[in-house]
This record gives C-alpha cells, structure tokens and sequence, in this order.
C-alpha cells in the first residue's frame, strides 16, 4: 500500500491539531492530521467555549495573549469568525476573601495587558443589575469573551485543508515507530503516512500515546457538565464565571446572542476513553441550578433543553503538556489542557507550528515542558 | 427480602396493562405518568366537568378505552401513581422524575418504558403558519376540549390517524374542506396481504374511510404536497394530485402528519441499543418477542417500542410486565404468555403492512426548497442544512446539528430529526440509514432551573 509523506504528522485532530496543521501550512510546511472521528469533535467541540484569560495561571498568560490576538483576526486568517465575540468576563466573589485574591491576581497579571477592573458591591448591581444579593465584588476583563466551540476546530481543520494540509478524518493511530530519522505512522485500518516530525495533539488519549515513547504523565479522564437553557432575549452580555476555592459554588455561563445560557461547573462526571463515553450526573445539573439562581436570580424562570459532557485529560499540576519530546528527537506534545484549551486553540497551534518549524519558540511554553514529571 | 421496585413510565394501554399485570402479580409498581389523568394519548380522558359519553370520544372503540380506563382507575391504592410527573433521565438503575419543581430519584428493579408516540411530520412551506397542526395535537384539541382547529379544516398527510381524525371532525360537526394523502392506492393494495393480519381493523379502516365519502369529504391519493399559503395565517393548501393537476383547497386549518414515531428518548438515555428499522425509517430500540431491551432491566411496551397501536400496546404492557417478573425470578403463565406473543406476531404483520400502504414519503424531504424552515425551534432552513451537509462536510446528522442547530432546540429534534436526516442523506447521495440518528440527550422534556431536589 502506498505511503504517504510530509514534513510533520499531527496525531489527534481537535482544536491543537487542527490549529497546527493551518499554521504549518502558513510556515510553508507540509503537513497531514490524522484524526480517528471528525475534526474537533471531542472536547474541542463541547466544551464551554470561554475566550478567557482572566483568572489563568500566570505562566500561561503569554501564551494566552497570543491566542487572543489570533482569536481577533479569525475571519481574516481562516475565512470564519466561530461566533467569536468580545463581551467581556466577568467574575464575581461572595466573600470578603475573594476581595483579597481579585486584587492579588490583578496585580499579578498586570504587566500581561488584561486591564482588569475590580469592581465594587455597589457599583457590580449598576453595571450588572442583573446579579445575585450575594455577590460583593467583581472581576471585568473588557478583552475576554466567547465563541462557538462547535465550529471553532473544524473551521481550522477546513482552513488547514484548504491551505494543502492533509487532513484524514476516520483515521484511528495504531502504531507509531521511529525508523532511523524518520518516524512512521500507521493507522488502523492499514494506511501509512511517514514525516520527520509528529505532534502528539490527542487531548484526553494523550498519555495513552506519550507512554509509548516513555513519558506517561499524571493525568486524568473527567467530564465538564455541560447545559443549556431555551432562548430568551439576549440580556447577559459579558462571560460570568464564580470566583471561588468551593468548587460546588464554580459556576459560569455565557449568553449567545441567537439567546440561549450555556452554562457548566461545580464538578465534573465520569469519562471513558475506550467507549468515547462522557456522561451528565443528573445530581449535578440539579445543584448547578442552586448555584445558577444564586448568581443570577432570574435563571429560576428559565428551563434548560440540553445537557452534554465531553472528555477531558486533566493534569496533576493544572499546567497543559506542550513543547518537544525529552526523549525522542522529532516528537512534540500538545495535549492535557485541564479543561482549559479552548481560548489557547489558536496560540497553541502559532506556537507548535513555530517550534516544530524553527526549534524554538518567541513565547515561553517551558512550564509546560513534559519532563516536568520525568524525575518523579 | 423485599419486593422488587418496578417502576412503569406511562399509563396509556401499555402502562396500564403493565401495571395490572404486575399487581396481580402481588407488587406494587410506581407509574410515573406525564399527565394528570391515565388513558395515554389515545384513550385520553376529557377534564373534568366534560361530559361527553365515551361513545362520542372514542367512537368504534369506547369499549377498549372504557375498560382500559376502569382497569387503571381499579388500580388505585395497589400502586403508587406518580400523576403530572416529568421522566426526565434515567442513569444507573434510577429514574429522574420531576412533580412541579419537585425533582427526585426513583432507582428500580426493573423499568418498563411505555412513553407511546408522537405525530411524525413533514415540513413544507408555510408550515409554521399560525393554524398548521399535527394530527395528533388537532384530535387532542377535540378529544380534550370538544374544539376544532379552525372552521374550514383540510387534513394532509398519510397513515391511519389521517382518515380517523378526519372523520372525528365530521362527526364532530366540523366543516372538513379535504383529506389529502401522499401514498397512492397501489400502495394499499400491496400491504392488504400484511394487513389482513387484523381483518376486523381493516374493516374499521375502510368503515372510516366510506363515512368520510358519505359525508362528501373529498378524498386524494398519491398527491404530492406543495405549500401551506396565507397571510400570517393559514388561508389556502396547495398540492399536486396524483394525476398531475394542482389543487388548491381554501380553508383556516391544515392538521399535517404522516403516521407516528416511538418516543425513544428515555432508551436511548438508558443505553439501550438503537437499531434502523428499514419499514418505518426510524432508529427503534432493540427488543425481544417479550420488549426486553438490550440493557437489563429496562423494558419496553406499546407505541414506545414498535407502533401496534393501542390493543397492541395493551398486550405488549403484559409482555413486558411477564418479562420483568420472569428475569426477577418470579413464576409466569407460559401458556398466556404465548398466546399474547402469537397475537403480537399478528400485530407486528399489521404494522409492516401499514408501513407500506402509508409509507413515510422521505423524497419530500430531498424535494424541499431550500428556504423551508426544517427546524422550527433555532428556525433552519432546508437550505441551511444542506449546506451543513455538503460545503461543511458533515457526515451525519449529529455532525450536521453541530454546524447547523438543527435539533438543537427546546424539542430536541424530536420533530424536526427525521425530515432532517432525509435532508441529510439526500444532500450527501447516501441511504438515510447511513446518516445516523440523533443521540438523545437529557432532559426529555425542557427542565425548570427552578427545580430542587426532593427534601434539599
């Protein structure tokens, strides 16, 4: 059977792979994404589809910037905009503690350009009436916002294809070997594809593969728990999120403007990664409606229509792998994103397609760095 | 030890004959019922202070829904009803229910899932016009509150429910201006072998059809729908008749519907394995002889599972009802059992027989013009989905919901879902079994935020 050849191999086509693969293209490398169902249909396709950046670690904020800035030239770049919109996010606190830590992450994240403006008890029921007696003090990032995470990676995969990317959807990695300087691919059903060079981009499967090449790292499998309400006049304008250590209180939800809430947090529910599996604990969404009502009051009128999960890998330390192997020369790594992907979709794939082009990077991805769990 | 907890979902025919047999059986089942009051859809009850004879409700067949009615109501006290309560979900052995804003969880033994049907339609253009209904909703109107849709009322579509609630309306009193059916006469003379399985259902059928004709209802075959027309209601119903010439009925009302589909969604939800059933086009729960589904404990009785109609539902309520005492370990009456999967032979011969004397006309779906909303709820048009289907590349229908919306809104797809995979089969050139089904999602019915948990 024939095999086919290019510079570099994405194995996983969400929104990391997918995103890789147009800005390999835009560096003028060959590149084929192999993805085992469809572009951007796990995580990548059923997440909350937050564009925050707003309340991230701080090492991740430069990274994250340069997501944003790519998140704001989409229509140009990809031909599509993915519903992209700046609304704004906002995050509230109901103790005195969360003033404390609102101004600690605001100074912390100060030199990054976030412009963040805390927010007073008073002045939040003004500018917000829309709010909960039990919020005193808000968080507003004007740069943040959403977008439509159902169509975000598969208009990148598109835009790779059209680009001259090759693009294998229904296509299930079986083996990848090292031969000589050249690593080969070959999936289940006996096609073989051959490059210098293979990303690792396979979200919540990712340690399944980086354990082949002897680098498993410590993560886990769960599902986000995810629901939305019927529409109702377009009224929530900036992105709402729960600022708090309980995660029983983590609420967010967003407004799209067609008028439906999406909403999701305060636990997670169990995920499969042999059966593809993500289910909803109706426990859960029965408690998130006690912590919607108590963020916006007026959600008790509202009835939700959907809900849905998606598999998601989580790291020990809450920080993505990304960058090159520590152990094999060629190999890259770009998954575990800990539920937090989607805003850096864009900068994970202009930062991958940089370091696998050039062997570094004008954006420090060290903390993300795989060898992290070698020692241990 | 304690008796098995059986919990029943519904309590039309097959709920209520489930329940009985389980009662007689020496348990005492939850039924869990959407309405206030049993009966189902078929046999529902009129509110109270009604006083309509069951004659004048259910015409040929009172007698079935007066004793189904007298069966539940003889029920009272030996089980524990559940009325006005929401199955929204069902996980790990339980049950979600909601009562009010009450919400709980009822884990069982066994589950038999008897959630009936509803209208299965066809968009067109001018569908969503204010006095367009389903067959069903336009006879619920009749059956609960004595109204009619509109006073100059046409009904289009195919199946057995057309020419019944037709001639309901006439008898009723209503002006019926036209039945229009899509399947032609040929296709009622190729099923008579299978559909002579119920000779005494046929006879109703065609007594159905010649009280309409003595009425002086005008009847077409084999017509090809065209347009709903009217401004900002329903003023004219525009198809072509079999022969080619174009009809234009006047009328205020058009009731639509093209047969029924099986309420799947708790199955689904449950893990039950789907299977595409060639004969109706629908994705059914895999069943056995008795409606065991392929997840333990979980059963399936009545239009839920298979349309057999309503005596077919009744006797499927036993079967399942048998089949969760046999599997708990409980002593059945073989010698019954066998008889009532015998006539469940015959029922299934009937429904495969109505299926291609009424069959589902998919080319209507590939024939739509594009600017035809499909999915009402996120308002998509044909056009839209094709789209989705083709320039996006979406392969199959959760695929094409993810790019389009389509099935997205408050009813889930659950009427837009079939047209919808036509459309998508069609646009990609493939059979409609190729494109998939919508994967059921919770809740089944739209759920209040205003929910809380029983006792928290």
């Amino acid at each position: 059977m024939n095999e086919q050849a290019a510079d570099v191999i994405i194995v996983g086509g969400g929104f990391m792979g997918a995103a890789t693969a147009f800005f390999l293209r835009q560096r003028g490398r060959s590149v084929i994404l192999l993805e085992r169902g469809l572009i951007g249909q796990q995580a990548s396709g059923v997440n909350f589809g937050n564009v925050r950046r707003q309340g991230r670690h701080i090492c991740q904020l430069p990274l994250a910037n340069r997501s944003r800035a790519i998140w704001g030239r989409l229509s140009e770049l990809i031909g599509e905009d993915a519903e992209f919109l700046k609304t704004g996010h906002l995050r509230i606190g109901y103790r005195p503690e969360h003033i404390g830590m609102m101004e600690a992450y605001r100074d912390a994240s100060d030199p990054y350009g976030l412009d963040l403006e805390l927010i007073s008890a008073n002045q939040l029921r003004q500018r917000f009436p829309f709010l909960g007696p039990e919020a005193i003090v808000g968080s507003f990032a004007p740069h943040d916002g959403h977008a439509n995470p159902r169509l975000a990676a598969p208009a990148f995969g598109r835009a790779a294809r059209r680009a001259g990317a090759t693009v294998v959807e229904n296509a299930e990695v079986d083996t990848i070997d090292k031969v000589s300087t050249d690593f080969l691919v070959q999936t289940k059903d006996g096609r073989r594809f051959r490059a210098p060079a293979v990303q690792i981009s396979a979200g919540a499967w990712g340690n399944r593969l980086s354990t082949r090449f002897g680098e498993p790292v410590p993560m886990i499998v769960k599902g986000p728990q995810m629901g939305v309400t019927e529409a109702v006049p377009y009224a929530l304008t900036p992105v709402l999120g729960v600022s708090t250590k309980d995660k029983l209180e983590a609420i967010y939800l967003r407004q799209v403007t067609r008028g439906n809430i999406v909403f999701g947090g305060t636990g997670h529910g169990p995920a499969d990664l042999d059966t593809i599996r993500a289910r909803v604990d109706p426990a859960v969404t029965l408690h998130q409606f006690t912590q919607l009502t108590r963020f916006v009051p007026a959600l008790a009128a509202l009835r939700i229509i959907r809900v849905w999960s998606g598999i998601e890998g989580y790291m020990d330390d809450d920080v993505p792998v990304m960058g090159p192997s520590a152990k094999v020369p060629g190999l890259f790594y770009a998954f575990g994103f800990c539920g937090a992907g989607f805003q850096l979709g864009p900068g994970v794939g202009d930062v991958m397609a940089e370091l696998i082009d050039t062997g570094h990077t004008s954006t420090p991805i060290e903390p993300f760095h795989i060898s992290r769990f070698a020692a241990s | 030890m304690a008796d098995p907890r059986i919990v029943i979902v519904g309590a039309g025919p097959a709920g209520t004959r489930a329940a009985e047999t389980l009662v007689a059986a020496g348990l005492r089942p939850i039924v869990v019922n959407e309405a206030a009051a049993s009966g189902g859809q078929i046999y529902r009850r009129q509110p109270p202070g009604f006083t309509r004879s069951a004659e004048t409700l259910y015409g040929t067949e009172a007698s079935r829904a007066t004793a189904v009615h007298a069966t539940f109501d003889g029920l009272v006290g030996k089980i524990e009803y559940r009325p006005e309560t929401l199955a929204w979900n069902v996980q790990d052995g339980a049950l979600h229910i909601l009562h009010g804003v009450q919400a709980s969880r009822l884990p069982f033994d066994a589950l038999i899932i008897a959630t009936g049907a509803t209208d299965r339609v066809m968009p067109l253009p001018g569908w969503t016009l204010p006095g367009v209904y389903s067959l069903g909703a336009s006879q619920i109107a009749l059956k609960a509150q004595g109204c009619a849709i509109g006073r100059r009322v046409a009904f289009m579509g195919t199946g057995p429910l057309l020419y019944l609630v037709a001639s309901q309306y006439v008898k009723a009193g209503a002006a019926v201006v036209a039945v229009l059916d899509t399947s032609p006469l040929s296709a009622r003379l190729r099923a008579l072998p299978l559909m002579a399985a119920r000779p005494d259902v046929l006879l109703k059928g065609v007594g159905v059809m010649l009280r309409l004709r003595r009425a002086g209802v005008p009847i077409h075959l084999g017509i090809t729908p065209v347009a709903i027309e009217g401004d900002g209601e329903v003023a004219l119903l525009r198809a072509t008749a079999a022969n080619g010439t174009a009809l234009e009925i006047a009328c205020d009302a058009v009731g639509i519907g093209y047969h029924l589909r099986s309420e799947t969604q708790l199955a689904d939800l449950a893990g039950c394995t789907l299977a595409f059933d060639a004969a109706s086009h629908q994705w059914l729960p895999v069943l056995d002889q008795d409606g065991r589904a392929s997840v333990a404990g979980i059963y399936l009785a009545g239009d839920g599972g298979r349309i057999l109609g309503a005596d077919g539902a009744e006797t499927a309520g036993k079967l399942a009802a048998y089949a969760a005492l046999a599997d708990l370990g409980r002593t059945v009456p073989d010698a019954d059992i066998e008889k009532l999967r015998s006539s469940q032979r015959r029922m299934d011969r009937f429904r495969r027989g109505l299926a291609i004397a009424f069959p589902w006309p998919a080319h209507l779906a590939a024939a739509l013009p594009d600017e035809t909303l499909v999915c009402r709820c996120e308002a998509i048009t044909a056009g839209e989905l094709r789209h989705v289907a083709t320039a996006l590349d979406a392969p199959e229908v959760n695929r094409a919901k993810a790019f389009s919306r389509v099935g997205m809104g408050r009813c889930q797809g659950r009427y837009c879902g079939l047209a919808g995979a036509e459309i998508v089969a069609a646009a990609r050139g493939v059979g409609v079994e190729q494109v998939g089904r919508l994967r059921g999602q919770a809740p089944v019915r739209p759920l209040p935020i205003a929910a809380r948990v029983d006792g928290a």
